[in-house]
């Protein structure tokens, strides 16, 4: 058993090396090869890489959804919340005290007037080390709202939990919002000039780019995060949890603490949801509290029922399929269009994309009720069809 | 005289106007079996959720080797509207929760089964012993307390043995005969580490043949893990076979205490509970 451990271990692992050599290898494509002969769709502008940097962003923020909803059993829907207080801490803590004064114009200028990347000495090492400390705070933020809010909150069960975390999500934007924070927050106005993703690509003197790194750099974080999860999932801790969703009377008469652990899981996916916060903030290369609204909480809600509740493999494949659907492969469904024959095609105007979108979700719901997981994981997949072939 | 291991001390319990347990007293010493019986309604299963912390009494304590665990008195409303006796000889509030009283050594089973559902035979044993672990989820989380979880896991392997489940390890708790169900729980319930085990209508819903072999595997592990234990019980044979001492409860007041030959004969119980066989 121990020893199966071990390899299922060690196999995942070097599967999720060579993911990371795999999107090293294609993002890279364009600066070690001539330009002329890279074609299209890996080129740096590329919608792919887009794709690519949301989705995992979206997989990290989904899978910590997933630890509350399908792992410990509640039913929360204040991700987007817990994502603005990641996403503001972070823009809030590595913004270049150069830039303060532009980006506060209105409220002339910044209450706070450090840099972490530039208070490790700025340079490649202060860029990954302020970055990483600044994502780590921004999950520890959201994690101590979190604690706070589960005082009262975590007595509520099933759909009363979801409609009180929904609505701190609310208040959360509300407050941010306010003006009296501008200083801090810059009221309602956008937080940018923060390092991005796009800072971790390693430029030669003459100011081009000779390694891209920034789709690397989010697989990377969003991977190791995911593998704390998982771990978690797998520890005693993980088995607790699963106990409560499956049963409270009986966790609760077997020794496991409800309140306890309830605050424990709350806590971890807040930390995990703030984290992945940040790194939205660092693809969307600024933050801006209009943008975390209930609707991507919704959204991100999809993409776990979508994967399966209770899998994290599905999570993370549902995020790519929905991010891509969503803003890549149904993107000319938006734009009119007239063939060559001088046909106009019927339908296709601005808008229709979410149409279309809506009822790929509904076939999807409709064909695949426990989600595409399930409540398995990929490894489960290969496992039973290496059952059945022993059985033939 | 034998150590006590389990003292219910002037404990009423009453639900807005109804009283379901009135003034029960009880002794479990060590080493024993003792079972609770009596009529539908009579207050037992209630009698269980307020020793392990699923309810709290109106009035009365619990002692559980030697400690107060469980004490209250009538407060606010219910100050006017107590029926019981023993009022205002509680002074004191001590409420624990159901995993706090396990923790201290009193794990249970259920009337209706409960265990978890998506998880395998060998999981929901596992997952009892969480309440043992001494690392912090932070040690769990990366692994720095595999000789603890490995020891843990040989524990359960050995205790699936025991109970003759190792078979059926790997299969949803859920996939096993009614019969397994119930001897899962009990294992599981002994994951826990426990000093004094509580039963709630173990043999519920089984044949003759599977009663008798719950009665045999519960002297069994009575004797391997040196347990006491108390139980609810409506199959009278199990309940004559295996318990030492018997309370009978009706309408929530205890009516009867004594070995089983006692409780055969006495004239009360009869009358409530047992009734006498059409011929005699």
């Amino acid at each position: 058993m121990q020893r199966t451990n071990q390899k299922g271990a060690r196999t995942a692992f070097l599967c999720a090396a060579a993911l990371l050599l795999i999107v090293l290898l294609i993002e890279n494509l364009s600066v070690f090869l001539p330009a002329a002969s890279v074609p299209k769709i890996f080129q740096s502008t590329s919608m792919l890489f887009t794709v690519l940097k949301k989705g995992v962003v979206y997989s990290l923020v989904a899978v910590s959804m997933n630890l509350l909803n399908g792992f410990a059993g509640l039913f929360s829907l204040g991700q987007a919340g817990f994502m603005l207080l990641g996403a503001y801490t972070y823009a809030i803590l590595t913004i270049p005290v150069a830039s303060r004064d532009t980006v506060y114009y209105i409220y002339n200028g910044s209450a706070i007037n450090f840099s972490l990347p530039e208070i490790f000495g700025g340079g490649p090492v202060g860029l990954v080390l302020g970055v990483l400390l600044a994502l780590i705070l921004a999950g520890c933020v959201a994690a101590l709202v979190a604690w706070l809010i589960g005082l009262p909150v975590l007595r509520l069960k099933g759909d009363y939990l979801a409609i009180a975390t929904l609505g701190f999500g609310e208040i959360i934007r509300a407050v941010l919002q306010w003006d009296k924070l501008g200083p801090v927050t810059n009221g309602a106005n956008a937080l940018k000039s923060f390092p991005t993703f796009s800072s971790f690509n390693v430029q030669n003197d003459a100011g081009q780019v000779s390694l891209r790194l920034s789709c690397f750099v989010p697989f990377l974080l969003s991977g190791v995060c995911i593998a704390i999860i998982v771990m978690l999932i797998n520890s005693t801790y993980g088995r607790a949890f699963k106990a409560i969703r499956d049963d409270e009377v009986a966790a609760e008469a077997m020794g496991i603490n409800l309140a306890r652990h309830k605050r424990m899981a709350f806590c971890i996916s807040s930390f995990f949801a703030g984290f992945g916060g940040g790194m939205f903030a660092m693809y969307a290369n600024q933050a801006q509290a209009r943008t975390f609204t209930t609707a991507m909480t919704y959204e991100i809600l999809l993409i776990v029922v979508i994967g399966g509740i209770g899998s994290v493999s599905g999570s993370c494949i549902a995020s790519f399929l929905y991010v891509a659907a969503s803003e890549w492969w149904l993107r000319f469904l938006d734009t009119e269009t007239v063939l060559k024959s001088g046909f106009k095609v019927p339908l296709l105007r601005n808008g229709f994309r979410m149409v279309v979108f809506s009822v790929v979700i509904m076939i999807v719901v409709l064909f695949f009720r426990k989600g595409l997981m399930g409540d398995k994981e990929l490894p489960d997949l290969f496992r039973r069809r290496r059952k059945e072939g022993a059985a033939k | 005289m034998s150590e006590n291991v389990l003292k219910v001390e002037n404990v009423t319990m009453q639900f807005g106007g109804v009283v379901a347990v009135d003034n029960l007293n009880l002794e479990v010493n060590k080493g024993e079996i003792v079972a609770l019986i009596g009529p539908n309604g009579a207050g037992k299963t209630t009698a269980f959720n307020v020793i392990t912390g699923v309810y709290q009494p109106t009035n009365g304590a619990v002692w559980f080797q030697g400690e107060k665990i469980v004490e209250n008195h009538p407060q606010g409303k219910m100050k006017a509207m107590y029926k019981g006796e023993h009022a205002g000889e509680y002074s004191q509030v001590i409420a624990p929760t159901p995993d706090k009283v396990t923790r201290l050594g009193m794990a249970r089973t259920f009337q209706n089964i409960r265990l978890w559902k998506s998880q395998t035979v060998f999981e929901n044993v596992l997952i009892a012993k969480h309440c043992r672990t001494a690392s912090n989820v932070f040690s769990a989380t990366f692994r720095l307390n595999h000789k603890e979880e490995a020891a843990q896991r040989a524990n359960v392997e050995e205790l699936l043995e025991t109970v003759g489940l190792s078979d059926v390890r790997d299969e949803l708790a859920t996939s096993l005969p009614y019969g397994k169900q119930r001897r899962l729980e009990i294992a599981r319930a002994l994951a826990a580490e426990p000093k004094l085990l509580l039963l709630d209508e173990p043999a519920a819903g089984m044949n003759p043949q599977e009663t008798d072999e719950l009665t045999a595997f519960i002297g069994e592990i009575r004797k391997r893990f040196g347990l006491t234990i108390f139980l609810i019980e409506h199959h009278m044979n199990l309940v004559m076979d295996i318990s030492e001492r018997i309370y009978v409860l009706d309408f929530g007041k205890l009516i009867a205490q004594g070995t089983p030959a006692e409780i055969q004969n006495n004239k009360r119980v009869i009358d409530a509970y047992l009734g006498v066989s059409e011929d005699a």
